[in-house]
């Protein structure tokens, strides 16, 4: 297992993605020319970890996985992994980087190449990584039976469109595995899924996450989903961290305000629930031209004057960290 | 509340394909009480979508609607002349298509896309369609100097909620949303479907809610329809199948779906398996290759839907055990043993 160690698998230090967009029209209708994706991002996943990345769209929940697989590349800040800058990364070791990390895609289907078999599908991150022809059968043997798929002889020849959905994730998992990579993103891997066989997926994906001893982040909206696979769960909010901590203590009393709507709009197959609007305001704001202070406190049911002037820092409190004034 | 808008009895969708033909709807019956909201739920392919589009007779050109009734205020909608069909849509029943947010043409403002139905469909004129859009898109919290936008102006739920407003223009009876909320956020969703109760109670329209989320059902419907491959499992209201769903495949549902108040060890567990090719069905009952409670008769006999309680039914042979089925259904190892069902 590679939990051993204790020193972090990822370490992350106010790491920065900001786009440039529009030109000089939208410069004149006085909208700043840069969307700040990931706007100084800051923690630290340990070893075996698994941690859950969640907000809305737009969050940046996605780009700090984009940023943390190197698809992009920061504009300020460091992610550290495994103990060098992945700022500098080039040829082999970039290539060494890429088996050592990987995505899970959302949509199975669009994840693959419709023309090939599920034979050359896991084939080729083997190809890429020069492994032998000779290994190829019994590393998508293993890597199928992995994911629960056993019986491989009758899978391999076929093509995605005749797999249902739920197999073609796991398939797509299995590409994901087969390397063995230390570290692996997964964003909104059920998401496209049926309900009845969602279940499946996630506790492949969990069983395999502890027999491989993985280092897992998990993208998502919806908390009940995160909270089935992560311990830990980090919420995002136009680029900024809004609360770290404990999924369990973030389900059960959220601190942060925008934490709080989060969790109360979570859908729940109950008939007694409660129907209170939500303790947020509508519309989130332009990412272009986000408030000043706290990026939340327009749609914030508690924002304070401070909160217009002051962008609250991640801090410690308790068992977790909230970027938020009143805390 | 009782008094039903909407009846549709034993129907029938049939697809061509190739030389075969597929009943992707087959011998589906339920009530629409006016004044409710009933939720259509099931899994890609179960027929719910078809079910819907069939009740506004827009549907593909190689599917026809091959037998029963729905009956509309009495009204057979199988049986009435395209003519007759056509006056009906947007007046009396309106549709809001899946991924609604994707349908606003992207090159026409709002407006006028609100004008078509209102000016054309609805025959007003200019001013009183001007006033008509103001007056929706009040209703569903929009500003209404926001009608000359155009659709990519707006964001996902903006859109959405602008598709509702379409769909209210010429004041329905009967509105059909199909998954309304399926590709929005969590906090949208929320926000969509409280708009959605509060102008169905403020107008006393119905509404047939299309979705494969038992916990928007939970949320906002007052009955349920649970298809499975083209057969309605079991219906009843949303109280009684959710709390004592009485078909196997429902209380599979339930088990697979994650609960933030629930416990956090709690497993999921999933159904094993998949649904049946519509080309050639099991005979018998549709979910017995995937149920842990099927017995002989089940891969033989096609089940009525047996009545559990007043008003909640149940197509299953073994509907009448429910209440022992269920506990056995929330066991993990009972859904076990279909394991290797789906390889």
């Amino acid at each position: 297992m590679a939990a051993e160690r204790s020193d972090p698998l990822v370490s992350i230090r106010d790491a920065k993605l900001h786009y440039r967009v529009g030109g000089a029209l939208s410069a004149l209708r006085g909208l700043t020319n840069v969307v700040k994706a990931v706007d100084g991002v800051t923690f630290e996943i340990g070893r075996g970890e698994s941690v859950g990345l969640l907000g809305e769209s737009g969050c940046g929940k996605s780009s700090m996985g984009r940023l943390l697989l190197k698809l992009e590349t920061a504009t300020g800040g460091e992610i550290v992994f495994d103990g060098a800058d992945i700022a500098g990364l080039k040829g082999q070791e970039l290539r060494n980087y890429r088996a050592r990390t990987q995505l899970i895609f959302q949509n199975p289907f669009d994840a693959v190449n419709p023309r090939y078999t599920i034979r050359a599908i896991l084939a080729e991150p083997l190809e890429n990584a020069g492994i032998a022809k000779a290994e190829h059968e019994t590393k998508i043997a293993a890597a199928l039976e992995l994911v629960r798929l056993p019986q491989p002889e009758q899978y391999l020849d076929r093509y995605p469109h005749q797999l249902s959905g739920g197999q073609l994730q796991r398939v797509v998992m299995a590409r994901a595995l087969i390397l063995q990579p230390d570290f692996v993103v997964a964003d909104e891997p059920v998401s496209m899924l049926d309900v009845s066989v969602r279940a499946g997926v996630l506790n492949v994906f969990r069983d395999v996450r502890d027999r491989l001893g993985l280092t897992a982040i998990y993208i998502s909206h919806d908390l009940a989903l995160v909270r089935y696979v992560c311990e830990r769960t980090i919420v995002m909010y136009l680029g900024k961290v809004m609360e770290d901590g404990p999924t369990e203590d973030i389900v059960h009393e959220p601190l942060h305000p925008y934490s709080k709507a989060l969790v109360a709009a979570v859908p729940v197959p109950h008939p007694d629930q409660s129907h209170d609007p939500l303790p947020i305001g509508r519309g989130a704001p332009d990412p272009r031209n986000p408030p000043s202070g706290c990026v939340f406190r327009d749609r914030c049911p508690k924002a304070f004057d401070r909160c217009a002037s002051e962008t609250p820092l991640l801090r410690e409190v308790g068992s977790r960290k909230v970027a938020c004034h009143l805390f | 509340m009782t008094e039903t808008l909407l009846s549709v009895r034993d129907l029938k969708v049939s697809y061509k394909v190739g030389r075969g033909t597929l009943d992707a709807v087959d011998g589906a019956s339920f009530d629409v009480p006016r004044g409710s909201i009933v939720g259509l739920v099931g899994e890609s392919g179960c027929g719910k979508t078809t079910v819907a589009r069939a009740l506004t007779r827009v549907i593909a050109d190689n599917a026809t609607i091959s037998g029963g009734q729905l009956l509309f205020e009495g009204r057979d909608l199988a049986a009435i002349s395209e003519r007759e069909m056509n006056a009906m849509r947007w007046r009396d029943i309106a549709f809001i298509p899946q991924s609604a947010m994707n349908s606003l043409d992207p090159v026409y403002t709002v407006e006028y896309q609100l004008n078509e139905v209102l000016r054309k469909r609805g025959g007003l004129g200019r001013a009183q369609a001007r006033k008509r859009c103001e007056e929706l898109f009040e209703m569903v919290g929009i500003e209404t100097n926001r009608l000359g936008d155009f659709p990519h102006q707006f964001s996902g739920g903006m859109r959405q909620r602008v598709a509702i407003a379409l769909a209210l223009a010429l004041n329905p009876k009967l509105v059909i949303a199909d998954e309304p909320v399926t590709a929005l956020d969590v906090i949208v969703q929320r926000q969509i479907l409280d708009q959605l109760r509060e102008l169905q109670q403020q107008l006393g329209i119905s509404v047939i809610l299309v979705t494969h989320d038992i916990s928007v059902v939970a949320y906002i419907c007052d009955r349920t329809v649970v298809m499975y491959a083209g057969r309605v499992a079991e219906q009843g209201t949303m109280e009684a199948t959710l709390t004592q769903p009485s078909h196997p495949y429902t209380m599979g549902l339930r088990n697979a779906f994650p609960d933030l108040q629930g416990a956090a060890s709690g497993m999921l567990t999933p159904i094993n398996g998949a649904p049946p090719n519509l080309a050639l069905p099991p005979p018998g009952c549709r979910f017995a290759p995937r149920c842990p409670f099927a017995i002989d008769k089940c891969t033989t006999v096609s089940p009525e839907t047996l009545e559990v309680a007043a008003g909640h039914g149940a197509a299953c042979h073994r509907a009448d055990e429910a209440s022992k089925l269920r506990k056995l259904a929330t066991r993990t190892e009972t859904w076990m043993t279909t394991e290797m069902a789906e390889a």
